[in-house]
C-alpha cells in the first residue's frame, strides 16, 4: 500500500524528517506517537504534498505509484486522505458543494460516473448521520463556525464520502470530549476494510483504546526510534518518552 | 502681483461644459401640470443653481479623484429617453421571482402592465393626493439636503433639476408592510437619458423591506444609457428597513446613484448592496444617525471586470451619540477594470458612545485591475469606539491546499474561493429568494468567465508608489 523509504525533509529551512522508513500493507492500522517537534504532523504534509514541506531526499509511493511526482489533488484522487489537525473555514462556500466537488474529482478519476444531485445529497446525509452531524451543517460554509469535535466529524465524513485507500489522521482526537471521540474511531472502524490502511497519529494513548493499531512507531527526530504493538503505545502513556531517549535508542 | 492673480482667478466666470449646458436644456425641455410643477419647482431650481456651481469631477476634485466621467461626453446633446416595450417573457426572464410589489420603471416611467397595483401609501408625484403633496414637500430633497454642502455630489444636484416625476413610498405609523416593496429599473439604452428619483418616508415604528434593482434591457446589446439615481430615505422613530440595491446594468451604461438615508431615533437601516462596474458607475451613500440608539449594518459586493469601472462612496454621519454602525464591503477586480471604495465616517463633537466599524477587502485578480481604497475617518468625539480595516489581498494558501487535498483542481478550488469571498456576504439578506437568485447570478458570473477569479498573485502597489 505505502511505501516510505529513506524520507528526508525541510521545512522553512529546517530539517524535520531525518530518514524515516515506514512500510503500510494493506488492511493494517500503524499508529505514529512522537513527542511535539518530532515531525508527526510534517509527515502528514509531506505525503499530501502542501507547498513548504520540501522534499530533499528518499521516496514513498502509494499502491506502487511515486507519490512525489503527483500534486496535491492527484495524490487525493489516487487514494490519498488527511484528515487535518486544524481543518480550514471556508466561509461562503457550502459543505455540501466542497463535498460534491471532491467526490466527483475522485469518482472521475476512478472513471465512475457523477453521481446526481439527488443521489450525492442522499448520500451526504446517510454519511453525516453516521458520524451524529446534524445534515443542516451541510448548509453551512465548511467548517464555519464549526466546533472543534464538529470540524473533525465533518473530516471523518469526508473520508466516508471519498472512500480513500490511505488515511492519515493527524491528531484527530486533539480537542475532543469522549463523546466525541466515540464518534470518530466508531467512524474510522466502520470503515476499516482489508483493501484500506490507515496512519493514525496521535500524541495519547486514548484514541488507540478505540481505534486498535496493528504497529505502534515512535517517531523522535524525524525517524522512527521504535516499533512495536499497541502494549508500546500503554508504555509510553506510563513512562512518557524520556526513556527513550535515555536508552539512547 | 499676487493680488492681481487672486483678482482676475475671481473673476473669471463659471464656464459651464458641453454637458453642463446640455443637462440645463434637458432640464428645461421637461413638461409638467401646474400643480407638480409648482411642488417642485424649488427642489428644481436649487438643483440646477447647485449643478452650475459645483466644480466639474477631475483628477484634482478629492471625491473623484480615481474616476473619470470622461464617459458623459457621449450624452452632449443626447435626449430623453421615451420607454420602449419590453420585449415577450422579459420580467419572468430577467427579473427576481418575489412575492413582493413589483413596481417596474422602464427609461424612468412607470410600466403599467408589467406592475403590481399601488398599494396605499405608495404613488407617483404625478398622482399624489393632499397627504402625499405635504410629505414630498416636507421631505424631498430635505433628506440629501442635510449633508454638508461641501459633501454633496454635483449628480444628485443634477437629480433634481431633472426631477419631474418620481415614486413616493409612505409607511405610516406602525405599519409593518408585508410584502417587500421590489422596485425595478430597466434602462433600454434606446434613447439616452433618464431620471429617477424615490422618496421614502417610514413613520415611527414601520417596517419595511425595499428592494432597488437596476438593469438594462438587453443582457448582451450594449446600453448606452445614462441613468441618474436619487433615493431619499426617512427612517421614523423606532421604525426598521432593510434595503437592498443591485446595480446589475449592462457594462457599456453610464450610471450615477445615490442613496441618502436619515435615521431618527432608535431607528434600524440595514443595508445590501451588489454591483457590477460599467463604462461609469458610481454610487454614493449617505447614512446618517439623526436621533440617539439609531443603528445600521450594511453590506456591499462590487465586481468589475474587463475595462469596468465601479466606484462606491460611502459617508456615514454620526450627528448623535449613542449610535452604531458596522460596514463591510468586498470587492473582486480582474482585466484592466478599476474600482474604488472610498468610506467616510464622520463622527460629530456631541456623538458620544458611538460605535463604528468599516471593513473593505478585495481581491485583484489580474496585474492591470486597480483597487482604490481609502477609509476616511474624521472623529471629532472623545468616547468613541471606531475600527477601520481595508486589505487588498490573494485567495488563502492553506483554504486551496485544503480543497487540492481533496481531489478538487486549484483551477477549480481557485474559483470556489474567489466565489466564496463574496458569497458569504450573502449570508445576511433576509429574504431567501434574493438570496439565492443572487447566489445563482454570482455563480454564473464566476462560472461564465474566470476574470473574477484570482489565479494570479498581483503586485500591490501602496499609494506611495502611485
Amino acid at each position: 500500500m505505502l511505501e516510505i523509504h529513506e524520507l528526508y525533509a525541510k521545512v522553512e529551512g529546517k530539517q524535520i524528517l531525518n530518514g524515516l522508513s515506514l512500510s503500510i500493507k494493506p488492511g493494517e492500522v500503524h499508529a505514529i506517537m512522537g513527542p511535539n517537534g518530532s515531525g508527526k504532523s510534517t509527515l502528514g504534509n509531506v505525503l499530501t504534498g502542501r507547498s513548504g514541506y520540501e522534499v530533499t531526499s528518499g521516496n514513498a509511493t502509494l499502491n506502487g505509484k511515486n507519490l512525489f511526482n503527483l500534486e496535491v489533488e492527484e495524490r487525493a484522487r489516487e487514494g490519498l486522505f488527511l484528515a487535518f489537525q486544524y481543518p480550514v473555514e471556508i466561509p461562503g462556500v457550502s459543505n455540501m458543494e466542497f463535498l460534491k466537488a471532491s467526490v466527483d474529482a475522485r469518482r472521475k478519476h476512478l472513471g465512475l460516473p457523477d453521481l446526481s444531485s439527488f443521489d450525492f445529497m442522499k448520500l451526504a446525509r446517510e454519511s453525516s448521520q453516521k458520524v451524529s452531524l446534524d445534515p443542516a451543517f451541510l448548509k453551512r460554509g465548511v467548517n464555519e463556525g464549526f466546533s472543534g469535535g464538529e470540524k473533525k466529524r465533518n473530516e471523518i465524513m469526508q473520508m466516508m464520502l471519498l472512500e480513500p485507500s490511505l488515511c492519515i489522521l493527524d491528531e484527530t482526537d486533539s480537542g475532543l470530549d469522549i463523546d466525541a471521540l466515540q464518534v470518530v474511531a466508531a467512524g474510522v472502524n466502520a470503515m476499516r476494510s482489508s483493501a484500506r490502511s490507515f496512519i493514525v497519529v496521535t500524541h495519547y494513548q486514548r484514541l488507540l483504546d478505540y481505534i486498535i493499531p496493528d504497529y505502534v512507531h515512535v517517531l523522535s527526530q524525524g525517524k522512527i526510534v521504535r516499533t512495536g504493538d499497541k502494549e508500546l503505545a500503554k508504555e509510553l502513556e506510563d513512562k512518557g518518552y524520556g526513556w527513550l531517549e535515555k536508552e539512547g535508542v | 502681483m499676487s493680488d492681481a492673480i487672486v483678482n482676475r482667478r475671481q473673476s473669471i466666470p463659471a464656464v459651464l461644459n458641453p454637458f453642463q449646458q446640455h443637462a440645463l436644456v434637458l432640464a428645461d425641455q421637461q413638461v409638467m401640470s401646474d400643480g407638480r410643477a409648482a411642488l417642485l419647482q424649488t427642489l428644481r431650481q436649487q438643483g440646477a443653481e447647485n449643478f452650475k456651481r459645483a466644480t466639474w469631477p477631475g483628477r484634482k476634485v478629492e471625491h473623484w479623484k480615481y474616476t473619470s466621467v470622461q464617459a458623459l461626453k457621449t450624452y452632449e446633446s443626447a435626449g430623453w429617453a421615451t420607454p420602449v416595450k419590453l420585449p415577450e417573457g422579459f420580467c419572468s426572464e430577467r427579473l427576481m421571482t418575489l412575492n413582493a410589489t413589483r413596481l417596474v420603471f422602464v427609461d424612468g416611467a412607470l410600466d403599467a402592465a408589467v406592475s403590481d397595483s399601488m398599494p396605499a401609501g405608495i404613488s407617483l408625484f404625478s398622482e399624489a393626493d393632499t397627504l402625499a403633496t405635504q410629505l414630498i414637500s416636507s421631505h424631498l430633497g430635505k433628506i440629501a439636503g442635510s449633508v454638508d454642502p461641501s459633501r454633496r455630489n454635483l449628480f444628485a444636484a443634477l437629480n433634481s433639476a431633472w426631477t419631474a416625476e418620481g415614486l413616493l413610498i409612505h409607511v405610516a405609523q406602525n405599519v409593518i408592510l408585508e410584502k417587500p416593496i421590489y422596485l425595478v429599473h430597466i434602462s433600454t439604452g434606446s434613447n439616452p437619458v433618464a431620471n429617477q428619483r424615490t422618496l421614502m418616508v417610514m413613520e415611527q415604528g414601520a417596517n419595511a423591506q425595499l428592494i432597488e434593482h437596476f438593469l438594462s434591457a438587453s443582457g448582451e446589446a450594449p446600453d448606452s444609457g445614462f441613468v441618474n439615481t436619487l433615493t431619499e430615505i426617512h427612517i421614523g422613530q423606532n421604525a426598521q428597513l432593510h434595503h437592498t440595491r443591485l446595480n446589475l446594468e449592462h457594462e457599456s451604461a453610464a450610471h450615477v446613484g445615490a442613496v441618502h438615508v436619515n435615521l431618527m431615533r432608535d431607528s434600524v437601516f440595514n443595508g445590501f448592496t451588489v454591483s457590477e462596474g460599467s463604462k461609469l458607475k458610481r454610487l454614493d451613500y449617505h447614512l446618517n444617525h439623526c436621533g440617539q440608539g439609531a443603528s445600521l449594518n450594511f453590506a456591499g459586493i462590487y465586481l468589475a471586470r474587463h475595462d469596468q469601472l465601479v466606484d462606491y462612496h460611502t459617508c456615514i454621519e454620526h450627528r448623535v451619540p449613542h449610535c452604531t454602525s458596522q460596514q463591510i464591503f468586498r470587492g473582486i477586480v480582474g482585466d484592466k477594470a478599476k474600482a474604488v471604495f472610498n468610506g467616510r465616517i464622520h463622527i460629530f463633537q456631541d456623538a458620544q458612545k458611538t460605535l463604528a466599524e468599516m471593513n473593505n477587502r478585495n481581491l485583484l485578480t489580474s496585474d492591470s485591475a486597480e483597487i482604490n481604497t481609502k477609509p476616511e475617518l474624521e472623529i471629532y468625539a472623545d468616547d468613541v469606539k471606531c475600527a477601520h480595516g481595508a486589505t487588498i489581498s490573494q485567495l488563502d494558501d492553506t483554504a486551496l491546499y485544503y480543497l487540492q487535498s481533496r481531489g478538487i483542481s486549484p483551477s477549480q478550488a481557485r474559483m470556489m474561493l474567489s466565489f466564496g469571498f463574496v458569497n458569504e456576504l450573502l449570508s445576511g439578506l433576509p429574504i431567501e429568494d434574493v438570496k439565492l437568485w443572487l447566489e445563482n447570478w454570482l455563480r454564473h458570473r464566476f462560472s461564465e468567465d474566470r476574470s473574477l477569479v484570482s489565479d494570479v498573485n498581483p503586485r500591490v502597489k501602496s499609494g506611495a508608489d502611485l
